[in-house]
């Protein structure tokens, strides 16, 4: 079966700026695949590569099995993109906009646009230039939802939406997987991520750092664990796959390789546990482990 | 702080005391983001009407020359673009400087003001830097006084360098200077005009078309007047900020109290600005915006409609403007007929087209200024283009099954269909007043068709913009150089006598001048070829690179 979205060494600058680097990603259809990576790490880039806005500088791009720069227009017509910036025209109400947009897909269902209308709670009578951030992103997820795309293509498509809303753009998501469709979604809210996506793609400064299934990515974080014990813990940082002993409050906290787990928790048992929280292996974790101390996941800003 | 900042500040003794807290702040600040915008106005605007005296004293040496000059400039199709002409019976190079550059310095200083107050009021607004400016310990009233400020700033560069520029050149010191204030006054007439103007809409882009609005009403009304009755007492162009200030009658008889008049109209439209922007809500406008369709109307359906819907205000207002102004140089043609009687030389010297009739070479010098306003939207129109591309709009429409031809072709067909409507306007206008005032119905058809004649002329300047939208967006600006250089050879070309390769880089100048001269469509068929390629090349161009560059 092809790919959906296979990118192979792909490298984009602009003039002498480096945007991409040999990126790789692949995404098989039916999935939904997350895109993640810090401000500027080249993820908006690549989606304008994927849908024939950018030309590639070098490297393999194939979308739906065709070449997104030669093939656009055929292309488009099976796709549908959110951007991250949604930009409406000022004179033109919601309603206007999304008809447009439909329109030039090929037309749309009025029942699925008046559903999907109604459940984001949008005020098509509205003129662009009124619009909220968030407002603006639920005219795009609308026209978007509203297509029968085979893949949906959304960048950052939650960033000015209220919980109540990421809730409906959650569901919209899950029942386009239940449709067969295929889903980009390009974030760093990563606990839509982890709820949402079967694989992700980390990217930073053009290249891809790591990629696979959520469990795949799971096994290579570490739990973290805090412990307090009737006897004296020190004996646990001789153990091995245990990191980052510390002790806060009377409590020892640590980080445990998953495949050591076992054996840390019979010592612990073995000492006594009097209480023990441990917290999931997070996306969050891999993230800032990547990342470091960039304090890349704070900053504003989308790309 | 400008005039009109100071007065509201005394009048208003309700203003809650700190209402222009950090205007000493934003003043500095916009005159750093501006400076070398203001720079650049300054030197080219200041430098201007100097730059041509060492010309005029080549190719006018003597008083006959001079005169020769006068008699020409007396025709009705020359007041039009001049001025009221004192001083024509002894013309002197001072004279000829405020006559025949006075206006086109006065309409630069304005525009100047226009579009720096908007760009630091209304844009700020609609864009929501002002939001963020306010939210500091900023008074409500310092944005505003700011822009003005800075316009203030602007126009005294203005008009202290002209008053240099002319005095180093020879002329008389105080006349010199009071040719400077009477710019400087304009422009502040216009700063005060668009600090009223931006109070009213909530987008930047009316408040810039409807203070535009005002000012092609002052030069029409002075026009009119000024071709009704020379050395004026005519009560049009005692009713235009333009007419006050050429009234100062610099380096004829001067006389400075009509600056008081343009000063005044200052004061009382940035008055009523503070007083608005008193009442009402930072980023709102006047006309609060109202529910509009919840469904698109089913003709909604793709790139061409949509353009034609974005452009359909904007080319409204063009319509109406076009139209009126043909209207108002048509019934000119009646003074024309009435000059004719009354000079013998200008009735031999035509100053459009050799020979023929005077009412032809009139209509034809009419129809040509109005063919330059066309030229100018054809660049504002691919302009916006590029404005759907920057905003970020273009990407989603070019995510859907549209091709970069479909989306560039439809944006340039309504373009084009836009300008060939605006000819046909500015044709039909000036064609019924005029065949109005001579009773000779056939000068509809004849003004038709030397308006369309401009098409080619108006479809290779939108060539060459869409030339450097596909090859170099970045300087897409450059394509205004190509309007204001043919402006200029129009305006000022046969005063200045331009080698001939210098005005052939005019598209306009070849245009054959209907109907002063005989149709020859060679020129017409490759002007039409040169635009074609152009605008296929900038098509092509377009297709190959990235979206957005």
């Amino acid at each position: 079966m092809t790919a959906a979205i296979d990118i192979h060494r792909l490298s984009k600058s602009f003039g002498s700026v480096p945007a991409l680097d040999e990126l790789e990603m692949t995404v098989r259809p039916g999935e939904v695949a997350g895109f993640l990576g810090p401000n500027g790490a080249g993820k908006s880039t690549t989606i304008r590569v994927l849908l024939g806005l950018l030309r590639a500088d070098s490297g393999r791009v194939r979308v739906l099995g065709a070449d997104p720069w030669a093939d656009a227009v055929e292309l488009h017509r099976r796709i549908a993109y959110v951007p991250g910036d949604v930009n409406l025209w000022p004179g033109l109400t919601g309603g206007e906009a999304i008809d447009l947009f439909c329109r030039l897909r090929g037309g749309v269902d009025p029942r699925r646009r008046a559903a999907l209308v109604e459940r984001f709670e949008l005020d098509p009578t509205k003129k662009g230039r009124t619009y909220s951030k968030g407002n603006r992103q639920k005219v795009a997820l609308v026209a978007a939802l509203a297509s029968d795309a085979e893949l949906l293509v959304l960048d950052e498509p939650t960033s000015g939406l209220d919980p109540l809303m990421e809730a409906v753009f959650q569901q919209c998501v899950a029942e386009a997987k239940a449709e067969g469709r295929t889903v980009l979604l390009s974030s760093h809210i990563l606990a839509e991520v982890e709820k949402l996506c079967d694989t992700v793609t980390i990217i930073r400064a053009g290249r891809t750092v790591q990629s696979g299934t959520l469990a795949e990515l799971r096994h290579l974080t570490r739990t973290s664990i805090t412990v307090s014990t009737e006897r004296d813990g020190a004996s646990v940082a001789g153990l091995a796959g245990v990191h980052d002993l510390r002790e806060r409050s009377g409590a020892l906290v640590f980080d445990v390789d998953d495949d050591d787990l076992a054996g840390v928790m019979r010592h612990l048992a073995d000492l006594g546990i009097r209480s023990l929280v441990s917290s999931p292996p997070s996306l969050e974790e891999l993230f800032m482990r990547h990342y470091g101390d960039e304090s890349a996941l704070t900053g504003g800003g989308r790309r | 702080m400008s005039t009109g900042a100071v007065l509201a500040a005394g009048r208003s003794s309700r203003a809650q005391a700190g209402a222009f807290v950090g205007t000493s702040t934003l003043t500095w600040f916009t005159l750093r983001l501006d400076r070398v915008r203001i720079l650049v106005w300054a030197l080219v605007l200041g430098a201007l009407p100097a730059s041509f005296l060492p010309a005029l004293e080549d190719l006018m040496p003597t008083q006959e020359d001079r005169q020769l000059r006068a008699e020409l400039i007396r025709s009705p199709a020359a007041v039009v673009m001049s001025g009221p002409g004192y001083g024509l019976d002894d013309y002197t190079y001072g004279a000829m400087v405020a006559n025949e550059i006075g206006l086109l310095a006065m309409v630069a200083a304005a525009i100047m003001s226009i579009l720096l107050v908007v760009r630091h009021t209304r844009t700020e607004e609609e864009t929501g830097r002002a939001e963020l400016v306010r939210a500091n310990v900023v008074g409500p009233r310092a944005g505003l006084t700011a822009a003005l400020a800075s316009a203030v700033v602007a126009n005294l560069a203005v008009g202290l360098l002209l008053a240099a520029g002319l005095t180093a050149g020879g002329l008389g010191a105080v006349d010199s200077l009071s040719f400077g204030a009477g710019v400087a006054a304009v422009g502040l007439v216009f700063a005060g005009v668009a600090a009223l103007t931006a109070q009213l809409s909530e987008h930047a882009r009316a408040s810039t078309g409807l203070a535009m609005a005002f000012l092609g009403v002052s030069f029409a009304l002075r026009a009119v007047g000024d071709v009704t009755e020379l050395e004026s007492g005519s009560p049009l162009t005692w009713l235009s900020p333009l007419g006050w200030a050429q009234a100062t009658r610099a380096f004829v008889d001067l006389r400075w109290w009509p600056l008081a008049l343009c000063l005044g109209l200052a004061v009382l439209t940035t008055a009523l600005a503070f007083l608005l922007l008193g009442r009402r809500d930072v980023g709102a406008g006047l006309v609060r915006p109202r529910p509009g369709r919840a469904a698109g109307h089913p003709l909604l359906a793709g790139p061409f409609a949509l353009t034609f819907r974005l452009h359909r205000g904007g080319l409204t207002a063009w319509v109406v403007a076009v139209l009126l102004a043909g209207l108002a140089f048509g019934s000119l043609t009646d003074s024309v007929t009435e000059a004719l009687v009354d000079n013998e030389l200008l009735a031999r010297t035509i100053v459009t087209g050799d020979g023929g009739d005077l009412v032809d070479g009139f209509l034809a010098a009419m129809i040509e200024y109005l063919a330059l306003a066309v030229g100018a939207y054809a660049v504002s129109s691919v302009l916006r283009l590029r404005a759907e591309e920057t905003s970020g709009r273009l990407e989603p429409l070019l995510s859907a099954p549209v091709s970069r031809w479909r989306w560039l072709g439809a944006g340039l067909a309504v373009a084009v269909l836009n300008c060939a409507v605006l000819l046909v306007m500015a044709g039909v206008g000036t064609g019924v007043s005029s065949a109005a005032a001579t009773g000779d119905g056939g000068l509809v058809l004849v003004s038709l068709g030397a308006s369309l004649a401009f098409l080619p002329a108006v479809l290779l300047v939108t060539g060459v913009a869409v030339l450097l939208l596909g090859l170099a967006p970045k300087a897409l600006g450059l394509a205004w150089l190509v309007v204001v250089y043919a402006l200029l050879v129009g305006l000022l070309g046969p005063l200045l006598d331009l080698p001939p390769a210098a005005a052939d880089l005019s598209p306009f100048s070849h245009v054959p001048a209907l109907p002063a001269v005989e149709l020859t469509p060679a020129p017409l068929v490759w002007l039409t070829g040169l635009a074609l390629v152009s605008l296929l090349a900038g098509m092509a161009g377009f297709r190959r690179r990235d979206v957005p560059a």
